[in-house]
């Protein structure tokens, strides 16, 4: 019964997978007449010695980085907060989860435009307001801008399944251990935090997922100026801007072998905590 | 009504009654600046001369490049009509992939089509593209500054005096910079805007064995005039400044001057968007005493994808929206200025336009623009603001993040530079140039 | 539930929570109001914004402008077909996975997670080269299959670790009354299943109403859905706050909306296993 979604699978990995292959030992070139021949290594060797790699290669990391660190802990603040009773607590929630719906290219764009602006933007508004001069977010603060904007997109998916975990805790315990005299940050340490564990793997794994192949964000702020190349816009580069699809194809393998790397240590990691 | 040329339609495929021939929806890829939104709210009065049908598909600029490029190389045939532009146009042409415009009607008159943009949008001598609109650069500048600051524009202003008289007109304390300028990555952005410029300080993109020029003195020149310039008399944050960006800086009164888009004359001297409207005065592009200057030549122009099923439609369509009958069309409904610049001979000797304060001077700066002989020093290439080979959107996008990174204080101009010729080099390489 | 606190705590957790919903909502209620303003008016100071006049004047020019209903109904259709493919051929292979788990069980689903890190600009030309071939370029049919393929494993995923959640001894208390397979699925499974289900197809939506990347590459004229609306609104040419806010009110009403109103069933089963 398993049979045809793997086969999909197997048909979306393997195609795509086999033609990435078969043109990154090409000379593949579509403006200048296609298919060029074989190149062997050539755009491998070419890929990474190029000037952008390793700084793409971080970027990557860094972005994927900060914003798992940011969602997670606000997530967490945000969801402890959200599991009090409070008045309006359905709205609130409302609130807090509708920027997950908000498509990426709107998201970019509102931000870019509507706040960070340093001339119109609300943003430089506040801050002349204050007689401050305004921040050029997204020239001089490129990469805190991304990681803004992008957690912003993800703390509701993060706040969401965190608040599901807490909802779901055993209140005897925690009030056997409020009994006890344990103070609210003990309780929070000791009971709380491992029980959300799993909950905070699994926001690591699915954000880290949708994380690594951010294109969306990056192409309509900065459009990869300012050091927010990631490793994925390289390729983009490589592929539609310089019209070089092998290098652009052996760039594609490289972005895999990263997503391996890093799947295989996340996996490794949270295939434990999932199965416990 | 609806229904009647509904039925019309069916049975002229069978019986070609109706006298129609046969009505073709015809779907048109173009970027979505303001003399193309015109158009499509236009597109009745084809629809009615013609009885094909439009679909539109309006991108912005950058979305729209990478849409219609995977198209035109993969043979998609997504489109019947794409819009592009004068780098495009003769690299396509050269593979085939457009369909000549060798056999258009004479009431279109394709001889009346400015011969800068003809040249530029040909391959070989065949015309593959009919310019929609044509652009040069030109200063744009507050005659009322200028006053203020007791100087006066030249008709032909040098670079020299453009950077004292931008110093002079700054004011911090209101809010007025004395330039703006391109300065967002980007090659048809601040890319296009530092490649003119650096053509008049004697710099040039190539050798003639395609050797990146960017450790020459002339683009450190160009850079460090640049960087200065804008640090003393540019707006806060010009690095990410685009066409729009200052536009907008200068209808709200920010900007002493602007070098940019002939095209944007008709908007800064707008009263309903331009708070400025009645004091903008114009000039040409700076040069450096070199012979060359910093204006550039562009047209946003209609080609037909090779291969396309309804090319004899998508012919009348280009006849219609680049023909004088269109720009008459412009200029009953909004007026004289709206109409598309830069194309035509034609709108240039009309009385009706003659009047139009910025014409003279568009015409004069597409006129002293010339891409077969854009840089000092002889170069392997056509074009002013780009070189008409296919890597070099490529290269430029990212040589013009480095100078983006410099102009934002990130690097210095040495280290922009020095990317910029190992990166060029590089990619040239890669290609096989070198 | 009933846990003692005292109506000032009460008073000042909400003022917390609400300031947070706020903050994390006023992107999106900001861009509401620009929307109703003039494009004049939508670039001045925030305090010069609110108290301007209100205009409807940018809907009627983005209606004006472009065919949103088609776009729109383009969008419904390629993110709700998606979703239901994506449920008819996820179903049987998280049901089996879940229910009758083999060693390689947790492998597969494993490697079918990390297919979705695959960069996808890296392989756009391969993609198009057969959309080509098959004839499917520019149609919601294409778009339908590459959505659906591209979320599978997250479907896959959600629908296996709710299923291992429905206890195996109720299924085999079924069998022992003399249930056949079919009646299992139709009355045992099925209601236990729904609530997954039901929140796997509204995150399956959500995922496909945004994805910007394929459906604004593989589309022209006649199947381009909302991603494609927008991306004409970020204007080269002059003020665009208050045209660009419209249009993105519109993309992004209708997924927000439906989002608001199943809240309740998409938290239910987003939890990935999280919660035990």
């Amino acid at each position: 019964m398993m049979a045809p979604a793997v086969v999909l699978l197997l048909g979306w990995m393997l195609v795509p997978l086999t033609m990435t292959l078969f043109f990154s030992f090409k000379k593949y070139l579509p403006l200048r007449g296609g298919d060029l021949g074989w190149v062997g290594f050539e755009n491998y060797v070419r890929f990474v010695s190029s000037s952008s790699f390793w700084p793409a290669v971080g970027t990557t990391l860094l972005i994927v980085g900060g914003v798992l660190v940011i969602t997670v802990l606000l997530g967490i603040a945000l969801a402890l907060l959200l599991d009090q009773p409070i008045w309006g607590q359905g709205i609130v929630r409302i609130l807090v989860i509708a920027p997950f719906f908000v498509m990426p290219t709107v998201s970019g764009l509102v931000w870019k435009n509507m706040f960070m602006d340093p001339v119109n933007g609300f943003f430089a508004h506040i801050w002349r307001l204050f007689g401050a001069e305004p921040i050029q977010w997204l020239s001089h603060a490129s990469m805190p801008s991304l990681v803004m904007i992008i957690s912003w997109q993800w703390l509701p998916f993060a706040t969401l399944i965190l608040l599901t975990a807490i909802q779901s805790m055993d209140f005897e315990q925690l009030e056997a251990a409020e009994m006890d005299g344990a103070r609210p940050v003990g309780r929070f340490w000791f009971i709380t935090l491992p029980h959300l564990a799993r909950a905070i793997t699994v926001v690591i794994l699915i954000q880290t997922i949708f994380l690594l192949s951010i294109f969306a964000e990056i192409f309509v702020t900065t459009a990869g100026a300012f050091g927010t190349k990631t490793l994925t816009y390289l390729i983009f580069q490589r592929v539609l801007e310089s019209q070089n699809v092998g290098l652009g194809s052996a760039g594609g393998v490289y972005a895999i072998i990263l997503a391996n790397i890093v799947a295989v240590f996340l996996l490794r990691i949270v295939g434990k905590n999932l199965d416990a | 009504m609806q229904l009647t040329k509904f039925v019309c339609t069916a049975t002229a495929a069978t019986l070609l009654a109706c006298g129609v021939a046969q009505a073709d929806t015809l779907t048109i890829a173009t970027v979505n600046n303001g003399d193309m939104i015109r158009m499509q709210g236009l597109t009745d009065d084809f629809t009615a001369k013609t009885g094909h049908k439009v679909e539109w598909v309006t991108l912005e600029e950058n979305v729209l490049r990478q849409r219609v490029t995977t198209d035109i190389t993969t043979k998609g045939g997504a489109f019947d009509i794409m819009t592009i532009g004068m780098y495009e146009t003769p690299i396509w042409g050269k593979n085939g992939w457009l369909v000549p415009l060798n056999d258009l009607s004479a009431g279109y008159n394709v001889d009346d089509i400015l011969p800068a943009m003809a040249g530029g949008l040909s391959y070989d001598g065949t015309l593959f593209a009919a310019p929609f609109y044509g652009e040069s650069s030109m200063i744009m500048y507050r005659t009322d500054l200028m006053a203020k600051a007791g100087l006066e524009m030249p008709a032909a202003p040098s670079w020299s005096f453009i950077a004292k008289a931008a110093r002079e007109m700054t004011d911090r304390d209101n809010e007025i910079n004395g330039i703006c300028l391109r300065g967002k990555a980007g090659w048809g952005e601040g890319g296009a805007f530092i490649t003119a410029m650096s053509n008049s300080f004697g710099a040039r993109w190539f050798d003639d064995e395609w050797n990146a020029q960017f450790d020459t003195r002339e683009w450190s020149d160009t850079l460090n005039f640049y960087v200065n310039m804008m640090n003393d008399a540019g707006p806060a944050g010009f690095a990410t400044n685009g066409f729009n960006e200052n536009l907008s800086l200068f209808q709200q009164g920010k900007c002493g001057m602007w070098i940019d888009a002939t095209v944007a004359a008709s908007f800064v001297t707008n009263p309903k968007d331009s708070t400025v409207a009645d004091k903008v005065g114009f000039a040409l592009a700076p040069d450096n005493g070199m012979g060359v200057r910093s204006n550039w030549l562009w047209a946003w122009a209609l080609a037909i994808p090779a291969g396309t099923q309804k090319e004899a439609a998508a012919k009348q369509f280009i006849e219609w929206a680049t023909s004088n009958g269109y720009i008459e069309l412009v200029a009953a409904n909004e007026g004289w200025a709206n109409v598309p610049p830069g194309a035509r001979t034609s709108l240039y000797e009309n009385a009706n336009y003659k009047d139009i304060p910025f014409a003279k001077m568009t015409l004069d700066s597409i006129l002293s623009a010339d891409p077969n002989n854009s840089t000092v020093d002889p170069s392997p290439y056509v074009g002013i603001q780009f070189a008409a080979i296919p890597e070099f959107a490529g290269i430029a996008t990212e040589v013009s993040q480095e100078f983006s990174a410099a102009y934002a204080g990130q690097q210095t101009v040495e280290e922009a530079l020095a990317k910029a010729q190992a990166l060029t080099n590089d990619a040239m390489e890669a290609a096989g140039y070198r | 539930m009933a846990r003692a606190t005292s109506n000032r705590q009460k008073l000042i957790t909400s003022i917390i929570a609400w300031a947070a919903a706020i903050v994390i909502f006023f992107p999106i209620l900001w861009i509401i109001v620009l929307s109703f303003k003039a494009e004049g008016d939508a670039i001045r100071t925030p305090l010069g914004v609110l108290t301007s006049s209100w205009t409807l004047d940018s809907y009627a020019v983005v209606q004006d402008r472009s065919d949103y209903l088609k776009h729109f109904f383009n969008s419904v259709i390629v993110a709700v077909g998606s979703t239901l493919l994506g449920i008819l051929v996820a179903v049987p292979a998280a049901w089996s996975m879940a229910f009758v788990p083999s060693k390689r069980t947790r492998g597969i689903l494993m490697w079918m997670l990390s297919t979705k890190m695959l960069p996808a600009v890296g392989v756009l030309y391969p993609i198009y080269l057969l959309f080509i071939q098959l004839g499917i370029l520019d149609s919601r049919t294409g778009l339908v299959i590459v959505l659906m393929l591209i979320n599978l494993p997250i479907i896959v995923w959600m629908l296996y670790t709710y299923f291992r959640e429905i206890p195996a001894e109720i299924l085999e208390a079924a069998r022992m009354d003399g249930a056949g397979m079919r009646a299992e699925l139709l009355y045992v499974l099925t209601p236990m299943a729904i609530p997954g289900i039901a929140s796997t197809m509204l995150l399956n939506v959500i995922l496909a109403w945004n994805e910007a990347f394929w459906t604004l590459n593989l589309t022209a004229a006649k199947a381009a859905p909302l991603t494609a609306f927008i991306a004409s609104y970020s204007s080269p040419e002059g003020l665009f706050y208050a045209k660009l806010s419209a249009a993105s009110v519109m993309a992004i009403a209708p997924i927000l909306v439906m989002g608001w109103f199943s809240q309740k069933q998409l938290v239910r089963g987003l939890t990935f296993g999280a919660v035990k």
